[in-house]
């Protein structure tokens, strides 16, 4: 066996791009290079392999059967003509299958539990929930089949707004949730609050909204359910940020213990949150899979995303800020309700979006005293997911506004008044009135550095300019910092019966040198196979192209969370590089008895093992991992059997935080809003790979962008949705994007393994608040004011029309 | 989003076609480029129990113009066809359809859907239809007995639907008399999203004053709809002049709401997109009608 040399090419077909390493503080050999995702190739190229890509012999196609009705009671389900078809295998119903339910659980008494069943038996709530699930030999012939299915539905009167819901004598979703609330948390009250709302110098009451959005993954939600003999277990191939949880969904829901399931993420085509929950299509198909003992696989189509998949973000913000005479903020009172839509998501449950609001509203600002109620409202529409940015795109929104309506009323500049309520350089590690500590950012150094981009690069000449020209143009600034890398110290205060935040890692490197890693995180587009590998080699002293990283495989990691809330880089790379550390002083115990020196002088770079600062001879690793695997006798006993690690990490959390700027071009003639130049000034800590970074800043800005100017689902009164295709939801493309500058700034964080912050969601927390004061600022001269997203052409037109009238 | 079963044809000759059409009678449905019958049969909106694949019919991919017999366009003819011709006497005097067709989706839908299947699918907010109309085209429709030739005007009769019998195909759009100053503009929420509200224009000026004009909207009504612009005779050829007509033209339609906006929002629309269009339009060259 010839040692290879590490950064030689060793395959014509996949050859190692020319990659520079550079000095980056914090990082390694590795870290901080834009090393090219190991993942591009075979997705570009059309090799991935995604759940519709597998087949079985034998596989069965499930399509579900929906209901037309927002709320109605569900009488019999007459499934002999569907039987009857051709190719139908079975049709299931609630009642087949013995009414399994998902039961997502916070342990709080302001919390009402409720069930969302696996097949609607009784009652349906909201229009797509499925009732019934016809097994086919043919995708088409189970479509077919599903319109053969009759179904007798006693229509109930339905309510699809938060204001329906809550209205006196509103008809209820869930018997048990009176007023349709699933849970009401006051989560702080100061009783000076009122005082101080009464005697400050300028009192700002405002109402923020932002539209139910769709995550809108490129590839739908779908599984493959089959049940293997020889492992007596029921595999389930899904497409899924959280493997894991899915598993124990889908064996708390079909009494099965966890071993007897296991669940495997192959590629995925993106989340944001909507696969970060267990859906219920994906339990009735492996039920159908467990009953028939054949091979089963569903694939969501478009049409279902959009209705009957998990939605987010519609929220409603009634609040009222105190500022002081010179801009400081005195006092904020939040009454923050969430439409969380018809069920509670197994498992972070409906409590996600109002907790994570009510906790985090106050920001990177320094809020003295602090009211904030949060409530889950249910009512006749698909059920909510926590959605890229869960929350923070709109708490963000509210302060950003807050401080421009308080420097409009005082007459100050809104910039200035953001500066002075800054928690600033030398108060970190800051801890709020919300309980929240703030370790060390750069937030007042971002808003510096984006004010100092933006005249540098004449923005306001460009809008003077544009202005002149005859429209409408406006600049708006979004400062923000959000808490990513939750570890159970931190999910534990929100008391979910499953509180997730670890992760671990396993580090194995094989008797040829090269490394395998296994992870509890799931990337699902991130390019962890890279930023892992990158992390890795730089602990064993390897090329990231000998590092492997499995994940998504539930018998092959140990439990873990999954990947959402921007934690996977920080936690599982932080286990990964925790466990790759143990190997490492494995490696260097190994060298240092061949080379007859002390292991704390063993040093592992560029593929072998040497004396620090010694010209002499240098181990190749996979000299040294032959050596351990075939040749075990050589070495001392507590040198044998095996180059292997495990290691979990769990940290508190750790903030990342930026700057947005955006400038907007409105058209008064027709009511468009364009954008036209981006900014982000960000902050994530040491970046492992800064093209990943980039790349995730500016899909996560385009999403926060789309949230802002064009995404919304559409419901009529009585809860029929009316933006079921891509047609009437409008997500963006590249037409509607501008280039984003980014600039990079590097606080480490003292919290990660690392020095890394998450940073997944960032742009889309950011852009919402910054486009939204871009559009104020454009019609600063009339009396025009807008507190929603997305604002929409129409918007514009009947804002300046009334002005014209005025 | 699969559709119902559904038996497919392919006709190699319009006969085979018409021939196709009239055996199988109202259930069948010509298949061309298939960018708006294929979706909506995936969402089994429209379940025809046959189709009759056209897109193999030879020589009726086309721009062909004629000393005084205007533009003819073959049913086949692809919208990327149409907007990379470079014909000087297309660009002449119908330069306004090789201007319009970026207005058309994206480029693969370009490249694929047709000229024919556009008219005949009527969409009221369509480009071709606007123009078809605007330019006063004639559908030429083969049946198995006889060929016919129908004026726009007449061929659209509401939403999706036209005064093509179930056995009729057209076979070409004839666009008789030139139109140098036309201009087709729109507006929607993205690049490449069907018009809120389309609007397109042509004006005759003389020495700086109007002689004639015509107008026709899309997306404000059930069909293309051509409002009354002869206030616009003898008015100078100013932005005030085509301003006053776009509020003229607003005030003569009553468009309906959807998710994408009020009737009111498209009242608007229609006078800023009017007005854009003919002060576009009397900025082009005039050349000869």
């Amino acid at each position: 066996m010839t040692p290879r040399d590490p950064v030689t090419p060793r395959d014509p077909v996949t050859p190692r791009h020319p990659v520079t390493p550079q000095a980056v503080p914090f990082g390694g050999r590795w870290v901080g290079v834009p090393v090219p995702r190991k993942e591009d190739r075979r997705m570009l190229l059309g090799r991935g392999r995604f759940v519709a890509d597998l087949n079985r012999p034998g596989l069965l196609h499930a399509a579900f059967v929906r209901s037309p009705h927002a709320h109605a009671r569900v009488g019999t389900i007459e499934v002999t003509a569907a039987l009857q078809a051709p190719g139908v295998e079975t049709v299931v119903t609630a009642a087949t299958l013995g009414d399994p339910y998902l039961l997502a659980l916070l342990e709080r008494d302001e919390f009402v539990p409720t069930r969302m069943p696996i097949l609607a038996g009784d009652k349906v709530r909201f229009v797509g929930e499925p009732v019934a699930v016809v097994i086919a030999d043919d995708a088409y012939r189970a479509e077919d089949a599903i319109e053969l299915v009759e179904v007798d539905w006693d229509p109930l009167p339905a309510v699809a707004s938060i204001e329906a819901a809550t209205a006196r004598e509103a008809p209820q979703l869930h018997e048990e949730a009176r007023g349709n609330c699933l849970v009401d948390l006051l989560m702080f009250d100061d009783d000076r609050l009122q005082e101080i709302l009464g005697t400050a110098a300028v009192t700002v009451p405002a109402t923020f909204r932002s539209a139910r959005v769709a995550a809108l993954p490129l590839e739908g939600r779908a599984c493959l359910a089959e049940w293997d003999d020889r492992d007596d277990q029921l595999v389930l191939h899904v497409s899924t940020q959280v493997p894991h949880q899915v598993r124990s969904g889908v064996a708390q829901a079909l009494g099965l213990p966890e071993r007897q399931v296991r669940v495997i993420a192959p590629d995925v085509g993106g989340g944001f949150g909507l696969k970060c929950v267990v859906g219920r299509e994906e339990v009735a198909v492996a039920a159908a899979a467990l009953r028939l003992r054949r091979p089963v696989r569903w694939a969501e189509d478009r049409q279902e995303n959009l209705t009957a998949a998990f939605h987010g973000h519609e929220q409603r913000y009634q609040v009222r800020a105190a500022f002081s005479q010179d801009g400081r903020i005195l006092g904020l009172d939040a009454e923050i309700d969430c439409d969380t839509g018809a069920y509670s998501a197994f498992p972070f449950t409906c409590a996600v979006e109002p907790l994570m609001a009510s906790t985090e509203l106050p920001g990177v600002y320094k809020v003295p005293a602090y009211r904030a109620r949060g409530r889950a409202i249910t009512t006749n529409k698909a059920p909510a997911a926590p959605y890229r940015g869960v929350s923070r795109p709109q708490i963000v929104l509210v302060m950003e506004r807050l401080m421009e309506k308080a420097a409009e009323a005082l007459g100050l500049d809104p910039l200035e008044v953001r500066r002075i309520n800054l928690i600033s350089p030398g108060e970190f590690p800051y801890t709020g009135v919300n309980g929240i500590t703030y370790d060390e950012g750069s937030y007042r150094e971002s808003l510096d550095q984006a004010e100092k981009h933006v005249t540098e690069q004449a923005w306001q000449a460009e809008r003077d300019r544009l202005r002149l020209a005859g429209l409408r143009a406006g600049i708006g600034y979004a400062c923000f910092s959000e808490r990513t890398a939750y570890g159970t110290p931190t999910m534990s205060q929100r008391r979910m019966r499953m509180t997730p935040g670890y992760d671990t890692a396993m580090v194995r490197m094989d008797p040829t040198g090269e490394v395998i890693v296994t992870t509890g995180t799931c990337g699902h587009g991130q390019g962890h196979e890279t930023t892992f590998a990158q992390i890795v080699a730089d602990r064993l002293g390897v090329h990231p192209d000998q590092v492997r990283l499995r994940q998504g495989d539930t018998d092959l990691a140990s439990y873990g969370w999954g990947t959402w809330g921007s934690r996977s880089v920080v936690i599982g790379g932080g286990a990964a590089g925790r466990a790759a550390e143990i190997v490492a002083s494995q490696l260097r115990k190994v060298a240092a008895s061949l080379l007859e020196a002390s292991p704390a002088d063993v040093e592992l770079a560029e593929g072998t093992a040497r004396i620090r600062g010694d010209a002499g001879p240098a181990i190749p690793i996979p000299e040294m991992a032959r050596l351990v695997h075939f040749q075990a006798h050589r070495l001392d006993e507590d040198l044998r059997y095996g180059l292997e690690a495990r290691a979990t990490f769990d940290p508190p959390g750790t903030f990342s935080n930026a700057c947005h700027a955006a400038m907007v071009v409105i058209d008064p003639g027709t009511g468009a809003i364009r954008l036209h130049k981006y900014l982000v000034v960000e902050d994530c800590g040491v970046v492992i790979n800064p093209m990943v970074v980039d790349g995730q800043v500016r899909g996560g800005v385009t999403q926060g962008v789309a949230a802002a100017l064009l995404e919304r689902l559409c419901f009529d009164p009585e809860g029929q949705p009316v933006s079921t295709t891509l047609m009437d939801y409008l997500a963006p493309t590249a037409a509607e994007m501008c280039a984003v500058d980014i600039v990079h700034l590097q606080t480490p964080s003292q919290f990660g393994e690392t020095g890394a912050k998450g940073m997944g969601e960032g742009g889309t927390i950011g852009a919402p608040a910054a486009v939204l004061g871009a559009i104020n600022d454009a019609l600063s001269d009339t009396d025009a004011r807008f507190d929603h997203i997305p604002v929409l052409p129409p918007d514009i037109s009947a804002a300046l029309n009334r002005r014209d009238v005025a | 989003m699969k559709p119902a079963p559904f038996a497919y044809h392919r006709a190699h000759s319009v006969a085979e076609a018409v021939a196709l059409l009239a055996e199988l009678g109202d259930e069948a449905k010509i298949l061309a480029g298939g960018l708006s019958l294929v979706p909506m049969m995936n969402f089994r909106l429209a379940r025809p129990a046959a189709l009759v694949d056209v897109t193999r019919i030879e020589g009726l991919s086309y721009l062909k113009t004629e000393p005084q017999d205007g533009l003819r366009i073959g049913a086949l003819t692809t919208h990327r066809a149409v907007e990379i011709s470079r014909d000087p006497d297309v660009l002449a005097g119908f330069g306004v359809l090789p201007r319009s067709a970026r207005w058309i989706g994206h480029y693969p839908i370009r490249s694929r859907g047709t000229f024919g299947g556009s008219i005949a699918h009527a969409d009221p907010a369509s480009e071709w239809c606007l123009l078809a109309m605007l330019l006063g085209a004639q559908v030429v429709l083969v049946g198995p007995q006889r060929q016919r030739t129908v004026s726009a005007a007449e061929f659209f009769e509401g939403y999706y639907s036209t005064a093509a019998s179930s056995d009729e195909m057209i076979t070409e759009l004839w666009f008789p008399r030139p139109e140098p100053r036309a201009v087709l503009t729109e507006f929607a929420q993205r690049q490449g999203d069907f018009a809120v509200v389309a609007a397109a224009v042509c004006a005759d000026i003389e020495d700086g004053i109007c002689a004639s004009a015509r107008v026709v909207l899309g997306g404000v009504g059930p069909l293309p709809v051509e409002v009354n612009a002869d206030a616009l005779s003898g008015q100078p050829a100013t932005s005030d002049t085509w301003q006053a007509m776009g509020e003229h033209a607003a005030s003569q339609v009553d468009p309906p709401e959807d998710t994408h906006g009020s009737g009111e929002f498209r009242r608007r629309l229609t006078a800023t997109l009017v007005s854009r269009a003919l002060a576009e339009a009397s900025q082009l060259p005039g050349g000869t009608r």
